[in-house]
């Protein structure tokens, strides 16, 4: 371990060291370094979306129609996470819309649409001049208040990084930019040294580091000598010209080529004593505090073979891409790529109408020909170019292969989580394999595996929770059963005559069903009269099954020939299936018509109305299999006390309704198959009937009876489909 | 009107350095010095063989190819095929009847490469297993190594060659067992093979040196045919095809180990540099060990690797049945190339001091 | 003869000591598992449909473990097939289409203005996920909802609907606008 002086001592020593692998591809900087930095014209339109920066939006606080000035806060920040959008310029709100993100995905989020009234006139600016004097407290929540991210990339929010919760030795400021054609940072430093300096006293009062490196690639000559002049008479500030290689910039590989120490996994920089800030984020800062003007443009170069005249410009947040490339001249090749950042982690723009956002360094237009894009993927020949150029030591071709698998274990053993995506891998591939995709889809598996995992654990426990409160119920429930059953025997025991109204109500019920099938019977098979007497006499529960195939092979054969769908006919016939319906024979609609009277409001009404209306629609189409309605009238009557009737309603019904629903899909399906799926359904049906007892296992049997004819229903269907 | 690309492609979005058909190729072109030393040596026979084998290469993996239902010209476009044959050709004897050529390839091929899952899942290095099998199944047409031909009495010519090996004469009717008769009658071998033999008779070292099979620093030719590898080799090391590991490992070890061997027992054992320049030793470092597939893929594991295939070169010769033990050694080497892999896993960054 | 012997020897001490040594091992570096029937639940998707003909999960899980077909769960689809084929040691098959097929994620969604408050899909669902009393309108918890399918069928006015989930894990791999021309 070093200890916590000699870290200091070797920084101020200036020793280097270097990263494992890396690459020199070539830069393409001069480009766009050569002229000053110029400013963008204003655009008529411009697209803040709310979201720059990781972590939570704040909340909108304007609307559509308000009238707003340059450096207005758009959102208020939440807790925690979180920061706020300003307007870029004056204007009007014309919308709030989802509109296309600066993201890979361009998955569109609340943006802001800010017409631009062409004057550009700003809020009052809100300094804090005597800084020096100020509690970090209120410095941070400057920060906070005036959407200060960082801009090199990722767009941390930079009041968190700015207020470390431990003892920092070493800030270093990241200057590398070692991402080809970028030029953002080099051409700031040259000519806003003095300013970035301002900033970076601002972060040294804040995070109050022992010493502070500013990190520059040694590609950048001008930038160096302009920041070396700036800072002879800071004695805590050195200048540090790392060799040019990528990703040098990359924070864990900055931290190892200046420190020759790694961030252990799964920490952060500043658990080792180190902060990093991005160069132009030092800019940010000091115009947030000394000028007092919040993060609404940054540097952006627009650079590429296919831009004629490219350059570095001051951009206003949320102009469109579009703008920018009018504005620099895009003359467009064949098929022309268009990427936001640089070529190595940069993502395709989609949509033109993209805006620039607070991480947006760069818009590049290459050439195919300078810049040749990936071709066919091969297969991996595991020369391991790709290992020996990874910056972190990690195996792609091996976690090429287990991506590939998708075998997730694997996977975090050869550490995929701490590829940083640098895409130096595929970038050597002599395969020409897009390895950098197949990590990051992995990473996202693995994330929504972990997840799944999270949910499926919860519905389990909640599964087990409620079998064990069902378990319950049903013992209470029996305990009841069991007390009523005493008290009706004892009663029975005093009067006789209950028994004999019991019985002449089951005889009646008896007679009703009967009656009630065969009419049904009749209404549904026109054609057929020889159904009705065995219909009538529907003793045991086989002849009811036979019935009820018959009379369903009738049906289909029925809505064949006649080439309508069943329910419209049934509909069109007369009133009196909705005569046998409005007998009551269904637990829904009594339950339903018996609220009628007591619900008060005609709303109400008229909604329960709708629900009638609706329930028996559906009440109708079911009614294509009479039989089956007689099921479950008959168990209804059959048996009235006993309360779990309910459960075994809703059994039946769903047996009835999957049934019904299987009939119909059959109906829609060739007629050759017909015969044997209306075959197929009987047994189960009489087995249902015949083992009608009460037992919670019954119960549960029914349930999955019930879905595996619903499943069978299904793939019938798509039997059918298929022929 | 032009049009913005619409293939999603995720970064990077530019690739630089050879591709896989380049690498390929690059290997077979690096061959050539030690391809036309070999020529120069041995004769047309060389070159019949290397068209043979090539052919039959692209036309095995074009059946395997159409019939597991893969692109057919993309994948021969890859060079892979081409290679393999063309690595057996040079192994093989120049004058080797065609039907070995022709089994040694396909099973190469269809065996090792693509019954294995195509380039790139082959779990041993092709060319090696394709002359492994030859070398078992036919050993003596497999040991028919011609002398050299400034050491023979009679002329090949080019027809003689092909000739040769389609009927198993030359156009005068020469049989090749009798053009293997040199100039004193005795059937002539490889130097490799000679020295075995000798030793096995009870000669000292110095003494069967003194044969004119035998040149300065291997045999005759062959420390040439060598040298012209390792040229071809260095080129690859340039071109950045191939990594230093693997060649450097094979032959400090093969080095140290025969100079351990030399300086115990100089009355039994080849010279160092004997042995570095006879059989196919720079063959092997350069472009068998190396191939990328078969052998280790990471630093610690190609230096392993390397040193591994080294010292099994050096057994086979010293103590083992064959004069030369480079195919064997690279395919015992590549059957532990998982193990060697997974156990020299480089450490990830920021897992330092961790288990 | 004596060679024999000894030949025999040697073999008879090697068969006691490699024989000690592997029960030690299996002794002192024994692995704590799991009972089989809690690994084969933990690799479910406890959906609990029942799809696979079985009441829910857990009872599947018993049944797996008690030597039924590992492919049977459609909404854990070939992903879990071949995670329990890893498990029990056997060949993964496809999914048995007889109990359904693979679909994408869905959650339930009660159209509330048309609920008319029966309570019948509370009492269908596995996992407690819809929130509710009788003759009140009910709703789903969305994050509860394992999206099983069986609070459908029951429901008389048919107001439920199975809505895809919106998946916020962008995969990196389709479009997600259209291209548009330049100039
Ligand atoms: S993208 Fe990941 S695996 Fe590839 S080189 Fe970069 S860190 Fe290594
Ligand atoms: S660079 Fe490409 S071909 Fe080579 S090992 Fe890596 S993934 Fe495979
Ligand atoms: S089919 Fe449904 S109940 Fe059966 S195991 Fe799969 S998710 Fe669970
Ligand atoms: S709400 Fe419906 S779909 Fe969702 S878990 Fe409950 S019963 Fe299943």
């Amino acid at each position: 371990m070093h200890s916590e002086l000699s870290l200091i001592e070797q920084m101020r020593s200036g020793k280097l060291w270097d990263i494992p692998g890396g690459i020199h591809p070539p830069e393409r900087k001069s480009l766009s370094n050569t002229s000053p930095i110029d400013i963008a014209p204003l655009s008529p339109i411009y697209y803040v979306p709310i979201k720059q920066h990781i972590g939570n939006e704040g909340d909108l606080i304007v609307s559509v129609g308000d009238r707003v000035l340059a450096g207005q806060p758009l959102t208020n920040p939440k807790e925690g996470l979180s920061l706020p959008v300003h307007a870029p310029t004056s204007g009007l709100i014309k919308d709030i819309i989802l509109h296309v993100s600066a993201h890979p995905s361009g998955k569109p989020e609340t943006t802001v649409v800010l017409e631009s009234d062409g004057e550009n006139i700003a809020i009052a600016n809100q300094p804090i001049p005597d800084w020096q004097n100020k509690p970090n407290s209120e410095l941070i929540a400057h920060l906070k208040s005036m959407g200060i991210a960082g801009l090199g990339g990722a767009g941390f929010p930079t009041y968190i990084k700015a207020n470390p919760t431990k003892n920092v030795e070493l800030l270093i400021i990241n200057a590398v930019e070692c991402e080809p054609y970028i030029t953002a940072d080099d051409v700031l430093m040259r000519h806003y040294a003095q300013e970035i300096i301002q900033g970076i006293e601002v972060l040294q009062h804040m995070v109050k580091p022992e010493l502070v490196v500013i990190a520059i690639e040694d590609n950048k000559p001008e930038a160096i000598s302009a920041i070396e002049k700036v800072i002879v008479d800071h004695k805590h500030i050195e200048v540090r010209v790392v060799p040019t290689k990528y990703p040098s910039g990359g924070e864990k590989q900055l931290i190892q080529i200046l420190t020759g120490l790694e961030v252990p996994n799964q920490s952060i920089p500043a658990d080792i004593g180190i902060v990093m800030q991005n160069i132009g984020t030092c800019f940010a800062i000091k115009k947030a505090v000394i000028d007092g003007e919040a993060l609404i443009e940054r540097v952006v170069t627009i650079t590429g073979e296919s831009i004629s005249r490219p350059q570095n410009l001051w951009v206003k947040l949320g102009a469109p891409i579009s703008d920018l490339l009018t504005h620099c001249g895009l003359v467009p090749e064949q098929d022309q790529r268009l990427i936001m950042g640089g070529p190595m982690m940069g993502f395709n723009i989609m949509d033109i109408m993209m805006p620039v956002v607070k991480s947006t360094n760069c818009i590049l237009a290459p050439s195919e020909y300078l810049l040749p894009s990936r071709g066919v993927e091969q297969a991996c020949i595991r020369c391991s170019l790709c290992a020996d150029a990874c910056p972190v030591n990690l195996l792609p071709q091996q976690l090429l292969w287990f991506s590939k698998a998708k075998d997730h274990d694997k996977l975090e053993e050869y550490n995929l989580a701490d590829c940083i995506e640098c895409g130096v891998c595929s970038y050597v591939c002599p395969s020409q394999i897009p390895l950098v995709q197949y990590y990051r889809t992995s990473k996202v598996e693995i994330k929504q595996a972990k997840e799944d995992k999270i949910k499926s654990d919860k519905a389990k426990e909640r599964f087990e929770a409620r079998q064990e409160r069902l378990e319950r119920d049903k013992q209470a429930r029996l305990q009841r059963h069991k007390e009523s059953a005493e008290k009706r025997k004892k009663a029975l025991e005093k009067d006789n005559s209950a028994k004999d109204k019991i019985a002449a109500a089951l005889a009646r019920a008896k007679a009703k069903k009967n009656e009630l099938a065969g009419t049904t019977a009749e209404v549904e098979n026109k054609t057929s009269e020889a159904n009705i007497p065995e219909v009538k006499t529907t003793d045991t529960q086989d002849r009811v099954a036979a019935a009820i195939a018959r009379a369903k092979a009738k049906k289909q054969q029925a809505a064949l020939n006649s080439d309508e769908t069943k329910p419209d006919k049934t509909r069109t016939d007369d009133t009196k299936p909705k005569d046998i319906k409005a007998k009551g024979t269904e637990v829904v609609e009594e339950k339903v018509q018996t609220t009628e009277p007591v619900s008060a409001e005609q709303a109400k009404k008229d909604k329960v109305a709708a629900a009638i209306a609706r329930a028996k629609a559906k009440k109708l189409k079911e009614a294509v299999e009479p039989a089956v309605s007689n099921v479950e009238e008959k168990e209804q009557t059959s048996d009235p006390v006993s309360a779990e009737q309910v459960k075994k309603d809703k059994v039946a019904a769903a047996i009835a309704r999957a049934k019904a629903k299987k009939l119909k899909e059959t109906n829609e399906t060739e007629p050759k198959t017909d015969n044997t799926s209306s075959e197929s359904i009987v047994p189960p049906v009489s087995e249902q009937m015949s083992t009608d007892s009460k037992t919670p296992e019954q119960i549960k049997k029914d349930k999955v009876a019930a879905a595996i004819a619903r499943a069978k229903a299904k793939k019938q269907k798509d039997q059918g489909e298929q022929k | 009107m032009k049009r913005l690309t619409n293939l999603f492609v995720s970064s990077p979005h530019s690739r630089a350095g050879l591709t896989t058909n380049q690498v390929m190729r690059a290997v077979c072109y690096a061959c050539l010095p030690g391809v036309a030393a070999q020529v120069y040596f041995f004769g047309w026979g060389v070159m019949v063989q290397i068209f043979l084998c090539i052919l039959v290469a692209l036309i095995s993996e074009a059946i395997i190819l159409t019939l597991r239902e893969k692109p057919v010209r993309a994948t021969l476009a890859d060079g892979s095929a081409m290679l393999t044959g063309l690595l057996i050709a040079v192994s093989i004897p120049p004058l080797a009847p065609w039907w070995i050529s022709v089994i040694g390839v396909s099973f190469a091929i269809i065996i090792v490469k693509q019954l294995y899952g195509g380039l790139g899942f082959n779990l041993f290095n092709p060319a090696m297993a394709g002359y492994v099998v030859l070398l078992i199944s036919f050993p003596v047409a497999m040991t028919n190594w011609m002398p050299v031909q400034q050491l023979m009495t009679y002329d090949i010519s080019l027809l003689d060659s092909i000739a040769a090996v389609f009927t198993d004469f030359t156009q005068d009717g020469y049989s090749v067992t009798q053009l293997r008769m040199a100039v004193d009658g005795i059937t002539m071998a490889t130097p490799l093979d000679n020295f075995k033999t000798q030793i096995d008779l009870g000669l000292t070292a110095s003494e069967i040196t003194n044969s004119p099979i035998y040149g300065q620093y291997g045999g005759t030719g062959w420390e040439w045919v060598n040298l012209g590898y390792l040229v071809g080799g260095l080129l690859l090391l340039k071109q950045g095809v191939i990594r230093w590991h693997i060649p450097l490992a094979v032959i400090a070890s093969l080095f140290t180990l025969t100079l351990i061997s030399y300086s115990i027992t100089p009355d039994l054992t080849l010279t160092p540099m004997a042995t570095l320049f006879s059989g196919a030793t720079m063959f092997a470092a350069f472009f068998i060990a190396t191939d990328p597939i078969s052998s280790s893929t990471t630093i610690k594991g190609r230096l392993i690797f390397g040193a591994i295939v080294g010292a099994l070169i050096f057994m086979i010769r010293e103590w083992g049945g064959y004069p030369d033990g480079v195919a064997f050694a690279v395919l015992l080497a590549n059957l532990g190339v998982p193990l060697i892999d997974y156990y020299t896993k480089p450490t990830v960054y920021g897992h330092k001091g961790k288990a | 003869m004596y060679t024999l012997l000894i030949a025999l020897g040697a073999l008879v001490a090697l068969t006691i000591i490699f024989g000690a040594v592997l029960g030690f091992a299996s002794v002192k570096f024994k692995v704590e598992a799991d009972p089989l029937v809690e690994q084969i639940d933990n690799l479910l998707p406890q959906t609990q449909c029942g799809q696979c003909g079985y009441p829910g999960c857990k009872p599947y899980a018993e049944a797996i473990a008690n030597g039924d077909d590992i492919n049977k769960c459609p909404p854990g689809g070939e992903a879990t097939i071949k995670q329990l084929a890893d498990l029990m040691g056997v060949d993964a098959k496809p999914l048995d289409s007889a109990h359904g097929e693979e679909d994408v994620k869905k959650v339930a969604f009660i159209r509330e203005d048309e609920c008319i408050g029966c309570t019948k899909c509370i009492q269908a669902c596995p996992v407690d996920a819809i929130m509710g009393a009788s003759k009140v309108m009910h709703t789903v918890i969305i994050d509860e909802c394992t999206g099983c399918d069986l609070c459908v069928e029951p429901c008389p006015v048919d107001c439920i609907d199975m809505v895809p989930l919106n998946d916020t894990n962008w995969k990196w791999d389709t479009l997600a606008i259209p291209v548009k021309n330049v100039n």
